[in-house]
């Protein structure tokens, strides 16, 4: 009898190499399949079982899951951009041009890493919101909220330094109105705004420096504040559901020892 | 914790999940055996799985969009020529839409920061954790204060002219004062849902609140030497 793709698929993961990857090996057994995610480097950030009433739509909306997949999305289609941009003046403008109209799939890519920046921002605000709504800040989460207000200002950050980087009229004057409300901060405001641009205007150097924090340091620091804030899922209790919380647990508990002892009152 | 007995007392009979544990209980509580059975799924392959498929349905429609719409080019960047009205990213405008009405330190310093120092305590602070509908308890001295800080907010809002946030402003207090006016006995569902919701909710919901409005007014409605124009005008 032929083999199914499954059974191939577990032939595969039962292989020498496979086993010297990822540590972990075939079987759909409960260990195994705990295995593989808590014997995988990146998956191990996750826990081995999620309740299975958060699985269901409603309760998370998948927003979270959502902006990390905005955000895979940007990777990928940023660095075959990288590949065709110079931070320079005015060659930035004749790369993005170029991009439009000359690479294949450049005007494509272009339009996948814009949209998919802009849907980033709007899903970690409703992210936010709905975290909220939900009441998922409380203890013992209250550091991962911490964490997803700072992930929420790199995720602006990173859109407001990517505006800059096609150097047209939008560009310009978006970064120009932007990077003069940091002067309006008292006493060091001019030295914040000098920094931010590497010089008095919106010039080459303020190009350079976006371009490096766009497409490095930012990206990195917010992999790093992601990673834990995944890990801090985990080791918070998983995601949060208001009814499995050990407070609500207790509370219950204690109403039902109440009703148990008003009821034996009775009973006597 | 604030809570001097932290813990429950009681068995664990199911030993297949977890060894027996035996448990000391002292003369004033009660045992009892808790019951958990709350349905758990493995991560791997499920979770991955409805996960991926999220992700993926997501590209589909962001690959859609990215051929469907093209982004935005305008001409060379040219420091000497201003674009009117010249905007800030989207997200950016509900601020300055803010500093259309007040000065720089005040809307790009001073209400950013306290919103972001705002967000990170929201954790640490009891009101926060209280799960109590606002009105509910001590009634009178909370309307006295709902009463005092809403005209306020509202005669400073109406001083500087800052219609495009007075309006949402009065529109949440006047669904406030419905909530006060509202109990848990109430017979609509929705006035029992508003008497149940906590001072939190209604200060995170007025700033939803103003948060889109005044990004919409400054994405639509504002056009050169942000004037109000109708999105339709264009400018």
């Amino acid at each position: 009898m032929a083999k199914t793709i499954d059974q191939h698929f577990d032939d595969l993961r039962g292989t020498r190499v496979w086993r010297s990857i990822f540590r972990s090996g075939t079987g759909s057994s409960t260990l195994k399949r705990a295995l593989a995610i808590q014997q995988n480097v990146f998956l191990h950030l996750f826990s081995t079982k999620v309740r299975s009433r958060m699985l269901s739509f409603s309760a998370t909306w998948y927003l979270g899951t959502l902006t990390l997949g905005t955000f895979l999305i940007l990777v990928a289609t940023g660095i075959p951009l990288m590949f065709y941009y110079h931070p320079s003046v005015p060659q930035a403008y004749a790369d993005t041009k170029d991009l439009q109209f000359v690479v294949s799939s450049g005007l494509f890519l272009r339009n996948l890493h814009r949209w998919s920046a802009h849907a980033m921002v709007f899903l970690v605000f409703a992210h936010m919101f709905k975290v909220f709504y939900r009441g998922a800040y409380r203890a013992p989460r209250e550091f991962n909220w911490v964490i997803g207000v700072i992930l929420l200002l790199m995720t602006l950050l990173l859109s407001y330094t990517g505006y800059l980087l096609p150097w047209d009229q939008l560009a310009y004057w978006a970064i120009t109105v932007g990077s003069n409300i940091a002067s309006a901060v008292p006493v060091i405001g001019e030295k914040i705004h000098f920094l931010l641009l590497g010089g008095n205007a919106v010039n080459a150097n303020a190009l350079l420096r976006f371009y490096v924090l766009h497409c490095m340091i930012l990206p990195l620091a917010a992999m790093f504040f992601v990673a834990i804030h995944f890990w801090r899922i985990r080791k918070d209790g998983g995601l949060y559901s208001h009814d499995s919380e050990p407070a609500t647990v207790r509370a219950k508990a204690k109403t039902s020892v109440a009703t148990n002892a008003v009821t034996a009152k009775e009973a006597q | 914790m604030a809570d001097s007995k932290d813990f429950i007392a009681g068995i664990d009979s199911n030993a297949k999940k977890s060894p027996r544990r035996i448990v000391f209980i002292t003369r004033r509580t009660s045992a009892q055996v808790k019951v958990e059975t709350e349905d758990q799924i493995q991560t791997f392959p499920e979770v991955l799985f409805r996960a991926a498929v999220a992700v993926m349905t997501l590209a589909v429609v962001l690959v859609w969009i990215a051929l469907m719409f093209n982004a935005p080019l305008e001409g060379l960047a040219d420091p000497s020529h201003t674009p009117n009205p010249a905007k800030a990213p989207w997200y950016f405008l509900g601020l300055q839409e803010m500093l259309h009405y007040f000065p720089p330190v005040v809307a790009g310093v001073l209400v950013p920061g306290l919103v972001v120092m705002a967000l990170i305590v929201i954790p640490y602070f009891k009101v926060n954790i209280e799960a109590d509908g606002l009105f509910l308890k001590d009634r009178q001295r909370r309307l006295r204060i709902f009463y005092a800080v809403a005209t306020l907010l509202s005669l400073f809002l109406l001083l500087f002219k800052v219609y495009a946030a007075l309006v949402p402003t009065l529109i949440m207090a006047g669904v406030m004062l419905v909530a006060a006016q509202s109990s848990p006995q109430s017979t609509s569902a929705f006035r029992r849902y508003l008497a149940g919701r906590p001072l939190s909710y209604w200060v995170m919901t007025w700033f939803l609140f103003e948060l889109v409005v005044l990004t919409a007014i400054g994405t639509f409605f504002r056009g050169p030497g942000w004037a109000f124009v109708w999105p339709w005008q264009g400018s």
